[in-house]
Order: C-alpha cells, then structure tokens, then sequence
C-alpha cells in the first residue's frame, strides 16, 4: 500500500542556513501526526512546503504517488490552518469557511450545504454572522478549521494549533481536535513546539532538530525509548548520570525513594521541593551528577516519609528503566 | 508625568491661542464675509446677502468647478492607480530595504512644489527636453503642444502629489498580515482573485484616505493650473486668487473659499463614515 | 511571505524602477541643466557654474534668500516651542475631545489658497501693516502643527513611568521635565523642528498673500515664482538645485533623527 503522504529525502536552504535537511518521512491515510521540534528546527518550514508556499531544492513531495513539489498551493488537495487562523476579517464566519468552496466552483446550494454542516460539527452556527473580531479565541480557532476542513483536504496541516490558546482551554481543544479527526476522517499533520501536545493528541510524532530528523515514533516509543539524548532531553524530563564516559538517562517517575530493592542505589540530600498537585518534584543533590536529579513522588508517599528540605533521602532504581547514550 | 487637566490645558493655551487668533478667527471672518455684498468700488459693504453662494450656482462658475473635479477626479484616479502599484511593490520588497525605499518614493512631497512643478515646464516646453527627443527621433514639423493643456496640469497634480498616495496605500498594505494572502491561495484562490477578494477590501479605506486627500488638494489647487494650464485652464484655486487679487471681489473669493472647505469636510465625513462601517461594504462589492 | 516567482518579482521591480524614474527624472533633469555652460535645456555644451556664479551677483535673490531664512528661522523656532508644548498637553490629557483633534489637525489639511485669503482678509480688516512679521504669524499656524503632530508620535511609545520614577526619586516636575522627558523627546522634537524649516522655506501661497506690497518682503519661493512665470532661465535651474539640496538635507536629517517623520 502507498503512503498517503511520502516526503522523499526533501532539503530547503534559506541562503547559506539549511532549514530542512535530508528529511524522507512517510505518513498514512488517516494519521494524527505530529511535527515536533524547537524553535528553528525546520518544521515550520517543512509544513509550508507541504502546503506549497515554499518548494523543495532536492528531493520531493509524493501525495498519493504523485508529485507534488512544484504545484502552487492553490492547486494542491492540502490545506493548512494558520498559527495566526489568518481568518479574513473583512468577511462574516460563514464567508470565510464559504471562500475556498467558491474557489472550486461549487453550486450555491452544495456550498450552503457543506457550510452548514461543519458549522454544525464545530459548534458555530450561532456565530455564522459574526465578523471575526467579534469571537473568542477558542472560536476563531474553529472557524480556521472549519475553514480548512470543509474543502475536504486529502490533508489537513495544522500549524501551532493550540498555541494562541491559554493552557485550560487547550488541554480541551487537544481532546476536540482528536475527536473532529475521527469525526471528519481526514489526515492530520500538527506541527508544535509543546511535547505534550504532541504526545497527547498524535498516533506518531517526528522528532526535527537542525533541520533533521532525529526520531519517529509512537509517543509511547519516543518517551520509553528516545533513540538519543536530545530526544530524550526534548521530550519530557529527563535526568542525565555521567558515568564511565557514558550518560545514563532516568525518568523522574522512575526513581524511588527509599526502595526496598534497587538495582542502583545513591545517597543524597533534598535541596527544594516543588508542589504540582497529585505529586511532588523533589531536586536531590547526590554525587552522581552535577545538576540535582529530579525526582517524582506522589504527594502521599510525600506525607508518608515526611519529606523536608534537607533531609538525606535514599534513591534507587532499576536498570531496565535507564537508556544509555554513547554521546 | 501624570496626566493632569489643569496643567495639559496650561501646556496647550500657547498654541491654541495663536491657532484660534490665526486660523479659527481668519476662517470664521471668510465664512461672514461671504454673506456680506460687494462694495461699488470693491471693498465691502456690509448689508447681508447670499448672492455670493447664488453666484456659485452661475453656469460659468459652475462650470470651473466641473471642470476643476474633472482634473482634480482623473488626477487622483491616475495617482491612486499608480500609486497602489507602486506601494505594493514596496510591500512586497524584502522588509528590510522597505524604509530606504519608502523614504525616497515620499522624499519629494515635502520638497519644494514650485521648483517641482517648474521641472515639468522644462520638459513640456516647445522647446523642452520631450520636444527635442521627439525630434532627435526624426520627428519633423511643428513639435505638439504639450505645456499649458489638461494634460499637463493633470500630470504636475499627479507627479506633485503621487508620494502621498504611495505613502497613505503602504500603511493598510504593510500592516496587511500576509496569512491573509497566504490563506486565501491555500484555500484554492488564484493569485488574481486573492488580490480581488482580500488584499483589495482590506486596504480600501487606507486608499479612500489618500484619495480625499488628493482630490482635495487637487482641486483647491492654486499653483499648478497657474504655470502649466498657463491660465487657460482655470480652476477653483485660480479664480479664488483672482478675487482677491485682480475682480476685488473678496464676498464672491469668500464664498468660493467656504465651497471647498465644504468640498473639503463633506468628502472627509463620507470618508470617515466609509472606513467605520468600511470592511462590510467591501466584502459586498468584492460579492457583487 | 511566500515565495515568489521570478516573473512576478521581475514585474514588481520594473515597477519600481518606474516609479523612481518618473518622481526623479524631472529633478535630475533640472539639477543638471543648472550646469549646463550654454544654459539651453537643449543642448549640452559643457559643464560650468557660472550660474551659480550669476545667482551671487542677483541681488534680488540674496534679499529673498535672506528673507526666507528669516522666516523661516523664526517660524520655527516659535512652533516647535508651542508646538511641543501642544503635544505634551494633549498627551497628557485623560480624554481627548474629538473638536480638540481637529482643530489641531486642520492646519496641516485645509487648502492653503484658503488659509491665505483668510490671514489677508484678517490682517486687512485690523489694518495690521503686512510684510515679513505677518507671514511669520502665517507660517507658525501650519508649522506648530506638524511639529506637534511628529513629537505626538513619539510620546505615543513613551513610557511615562519614567517620569514617575523621577518623581518618586525627588525631583520636581521642571526638573523632570529637563533631566527625563526633554533628553527622551528632543529628537523627535528637532526632527518636527527640520520639517517646519523646510515646510516655512518651500511654502509660496500663504508667505504671497501675507507679505503685503513691495519688494522688502520677496520670499524665495515668490521670488522662484516671478522668475518662472517670466520663462525658463538657467538660473531658476541653479536656483532651483539650491533650494533642493538645503530641503533634502534638512528631511534627510529630520528622518535620521527620528524615524517616520517623513515616511514610517
């Protein structure tokens, strides 16, 4: 079977900077993928070939076996959703998400129709005569993909999707874009800088640094088996252990404190605590690494041993729960 | 400093005295002595009347201000035109060489308008610079009349006040998000019909602002009628200093006067009213 | 922005080059006839500055240049006085009316053919004696506007909490003024000040209507303005060139010191 999507070995320069290198990656029909990487890794850049607003110096872009590197973006079965919505402010909800079916021509009765009906899926029927400045931020975000969406990509880009939002509301909208996902049956590419969210909502996610693709998996793959140490960095919290000339990396969740059996044990002293709710970060000074390592408690085994700032606490753990990175 | 009213008004009494003692109390004595007759032997007398204002109604004065929108109209047309096209095509510059360019494209508004009209004279002339590469091109016989027609006052109006339209059209098209565009292309619009329906309603009232201002100015204008339509083409702005300084008609130049201040607000308040509820009616006529 | 293809790139600079062309070419053509030995537009028969030289020996034109530099200097220095002044108490103003605003923005919109009639009109029902002093009075109503229209720009991105830390430091609120808010303001306020000189210098209508008879009060510009109207001659080329050179100095400057006076 042929990929939905095959980006074969796709390198962009902006003058002497290489945005995207070497990048081949292959996404299926119906996939919640998502572009993961920090500012300046190249994903931005990688999304705006896919959408057509940049094309590829070497390599190319197949949809559905065809290539598609050098098609205007008007042309091409992809739509992306804007960090900024983009919405046209001069138009009303309902014109902006009509615009690009009068771009194809439609007649007027099937676009009052289409219209409609993801007005209906998105919840802004009530809006539909509303200019943009006249919505929320969670609105306008639904408008912009309601907007995308009713074309019926082959593929839907999303670029910092949940970015404008603040943190409450996005922890909702991250549920919502999964269920309109399955809802709408479209492939989604997410481009974000925020790990979680990539973790939360996506089937895959690539790892992008440099331009470069440095790892692509399932969430469960990338966080249990981080292929180096900036992924492994990158991706959650990660406590680093220099020794012999290798680093040996631990999950915070994964250390204990008094434990009855440990494959590894290590003396140390609490130097903070921080409160997060259900759990406590503790930062233990030990003689293992220069930064304190991070570790996780729930906030009742807190209360159990009695954890204060200065108190010498025992950690242990076992070593199927490190990774070992040779850089 | 905190905002304090007793002390801004103390800080802005100096300057709204003079504007009150030299420009409201001059415009408001203009605005009565047009309601007042002409003396016999000029001068005034100062019975009321609003035969001045009936004056204005005469086809002959009618006619100059007819023919004083037509030039000043396609003037501010050509202007616009040009003037669009060539603050797109600095919006469009990489952004870091779009001040240098911007500051030469208006450069020349704040420079001299005489001296600025006066370069037009030397190339119209018969025997100017357009009439001698007409000839070094073989052109024989009597070199065509370019100075002192329509076309050259319309040409000094357009060249003269041309800056200020590329400078009032950059303004909507640089703040203009260029997601927008962007967007529009994704959603399958050529680039022709993203122009047409987005960048175009979204900049109209920046381009409604200029073109007030032109016309305004255009029509008002005193100084380019006079050296390249060489007083055969006469426009409000010439029969108004003709009233002044040759009929001695001051009522009659008064009246005038008020008219394109009138002029002057009416398009202003059309203009503002046109921009508030702007957006709306672009998105109609971009329907339509 | 998105890329673009090289044709459209190619259309858009072949428009500017347009554009350039036309709002150049008519001054570059004036600046180098004013060179010209033999002074014709026509043709070129050697590079010489004996117009300039013939400018010197007119002692008309060093009257009006004096006169103008005198307005001019003048004007200016009133209206960026009352000028910044305006600005401050407007800026400091917790509401401001819509009326405020217009009046202080119609100097810089209406016609000046009519703001000219009306200051004649004005000065000759008082019976005040017209010449240089009038068209100073004049010129200080349009130039107090655009200096306060460019120091208001600035003092819309000041941050007054530095005023209050002076404050709250001990000083009084002239010295505030003197030691924090003058330092922070006094590009813009002498780039408004360059554009007032060279408004003042350039301005022809109001300064012809406001100078009353006789030749004492000739400005510059009247004087450009006989000297066309009686034909082209080489030396309103040099003139003209001059005058050019003195504007584009004192706009060039006034934009260096504070960006977005003569264009953002």
């Amino acid at each position: 079977m042929t990929p939905l999507l095959s980006i074969d070995n796709v390198t962009k320069r902006f003058g002497r900077v290489i945005a995207v290198d070497g990048v081949s990656l292959d996404i299926a029909e119906n996939e919640f993928f998502a572009l993961l990487g920090a500012s300046g890794s190249g994903k931005t850049t990688l999304l705006r070939m896919l959408a057509g607003f940049e094309t590829p110096e070497e390599g190319a872009i197949l949809l559905d076996g065809a290539d598609i590197s050098h098609m205007p973006p008007n042309r091409r079965p992809v739509n992306l959703m804007f960090q900024s919505y983009a919405l046209f402010p001069h138009m009303t909800v309902e014109a902006n998400i009509a615009y690009g079916l009068e771009m194809e021509h439609l007649p007027k009765a099937e676009i009052t129709t289409r219209v409609g009906e993801i007005m209906e899926i998105t919840e802004l029927s009530p809006m539909a005569r509303r200019k943009p400045d006249q919505l929320s931020g969670g609105q306008r975000q639904r408008v912009a993909l309601a907007r995308a969406l009713v074309k019926r990509p082959r593929l839907l880009l999303l670029d910092e999707p949940l970015g404008a939002l603040d943190k409450k509301l996005r922890a909702a909208m991250q549920l919502e874009l999964k269920r309109l996902q399955h809802e709408v049956g479209v492939t989604f590419i997410v481009v974000t800088h925020d790990q979680e969210e990539a973790l939360v909502m996506a089937d895959r996610v690539a790892i992008l640094k440099d331009g470069r693709l440095l790892q692509v998996g399932t969430p469960h793959e990338v966080y249990e088996h981080p292929a180096n140490r900036y992924a492994a960095d990158f991706i959650g919290v990660m406590n680093f252990i220099e020794e012999d000339g290798k680093t040996i990396a631990i999950r915070p969740e994964r250390i204990r404190i008094f434990p009855d059996t440990a494959d590894r044990t290590a003396k140390g002293k609490i130097v903070a605590r921080a409160y997060h709710g259900l759990d406590l970060q503790l930062h233990v000074e030990t003689d293992l690494s220069q930064r304190p390592l991070l570790v996780r408690v729930t906030a009742d085994a807190a209360d159990r041993h009695a954890l204060a700032e200065g108190d010498a606490v025992t950690l242990g753990w076992n070593h199927t729960d490190t990774r070992q990175f040779n850089d | 400093m905190t905002p304090s009213n007793a002390r801004s008004t103390l800080l802005m009494a100096p300057a709204l005295a003079w504007l009150t003692a030299l420009m409201v109390v001059p415009c408001g004595l203009i605005l009565a002595l047009g309601f007042f007759r002409r003396g016999t032997y000029g001068g005034i007398e100062y019975t009321f009347t609003l035969e001045n204002f009936g004056l204005l109604l005469d086809p002959l004065y009618a006619g100059i201000f007819l023919t004083s929108a037509r030039i000043a109209g396609t003037a501010t047309l050509i202007a616009v035109v040009i003037g669009y096209a060539a603050a797109y095509a600095i919006a469009a510059a990489p952004r870091h060489r779009q001040p240098i360019l911007l500051f030469f494209a208006v450069l020349p508004f704040w420079s001299n308008y005489l001296i600025r009209t006066y370069a037009w004279i030397v190339l119209l002339n018969r025997e100017g610079l357009i009439t001698h590469g007409l000839r070094m091109l073989g052109y024989e016989g009597e070199p065509p009349s370019m100075l002192y027609t329509e076309g050259a006052v319309i040409t000094g109006l357009v060249y003269n006040y041309l800056p200020f339209v590329i400078l009032a059209c950059y303004a909507p098209l640089s703040r203009l998000n260029p997601e927008l565009a962007e967007a529009s292309r994704d959603l399958g619009a050529s680039a022709f019909t993203t122009f047409r329906r987005v960048i175009l309603p979204m900049t109209v009232p920046g381009i409604a602002a200029g073109a007030v201002f032109v016309f305004v100015l255009s029509i008002g204008n005193f100084i380019t009628p006079a050296l390249l339509g060489g007083g055969r083409f006469q426009m409000i702005g010439n029969l108004v200093y003709a009233q002044f300084l040759t009929a001695n008609d001051w009522p009659f130049g008064a009246a005038l006067s008020m008219a394109l201040i009138a002029i002057m607000m009416g398009l202003l308040t059309l203009q503002t009213f046109a921009a508030e509820k702007g957006a709306g009616e672009a998105r109609e006529a971009a329907d339509g | 922005m998105a890329e673009r293809t090289p044709a459209s790139r190619v259309g858009l600079i072949s428009v500017l080059i347009l554009i350039f062309a036309f709002l150049y070419i008519p001054i570059a053509v004036l600046v180098i006839l004013s060179f010209n030995a033999g002074g014709m537009p026509t043709a070129w028969t050697g590079f010489s500055v004996k117009w300039y030289g013939a400018l010197l020996g007119n002692a008309d034109i060093l009257q009006a240049a004096l006169n103008t530099l005198i307005v001019a200097v003048i004007s200016t220095l009133i209206a960026t006085a009352l000028g910044t002044l305006l600005a401050l108490g407007i800026e400091t103003r917790r509401r401001k009316g819509r009326a405020l605003e217009a009046l202080v923005f119609a100097p810089m919109i209406i016609p000046d053919i009519v703001l000219a009639i009306a200051l004649l009109s004005f000065f000759s029902l008082l019976k005040f004696p017209m010449g240089l002093h009038t068209i100073i009075l004049s010129h200080v109503v349009f130039n107090l506007a655009f200096v306060s229209a460019v120091v208001r720009a600035r003092l819309k991105t000041f941050d007054w909490s530095v005023t209050e830390a002076s404050a709250d430091l001990g000083a009084s609120a002239f010295t505030t003024f003197r030691r924090v808010t003058l330092p922070l303001i006094l590009p813009a306020v002498i780039a408004g000040a360059l554009l007032a000189f060279t408004l003042s210098v350039d301005e022809f209508i109001i300064a012809f209507f406001t100078a009353g008879a006789g030749r004492s009060s000739t400005t510059l510009p009247m004087q450009i303005f006989a000297m066309i109207r009686f034909g082209v001659t080489p030396e309103i080329n040099a003139l003209a060139t001059l005058v050019m050179i003195v504007s584009v100095t004192a706009l060039t400057l006034s934009q260096r010191l504070n960006r977005g006076v003569i264009a953002p």
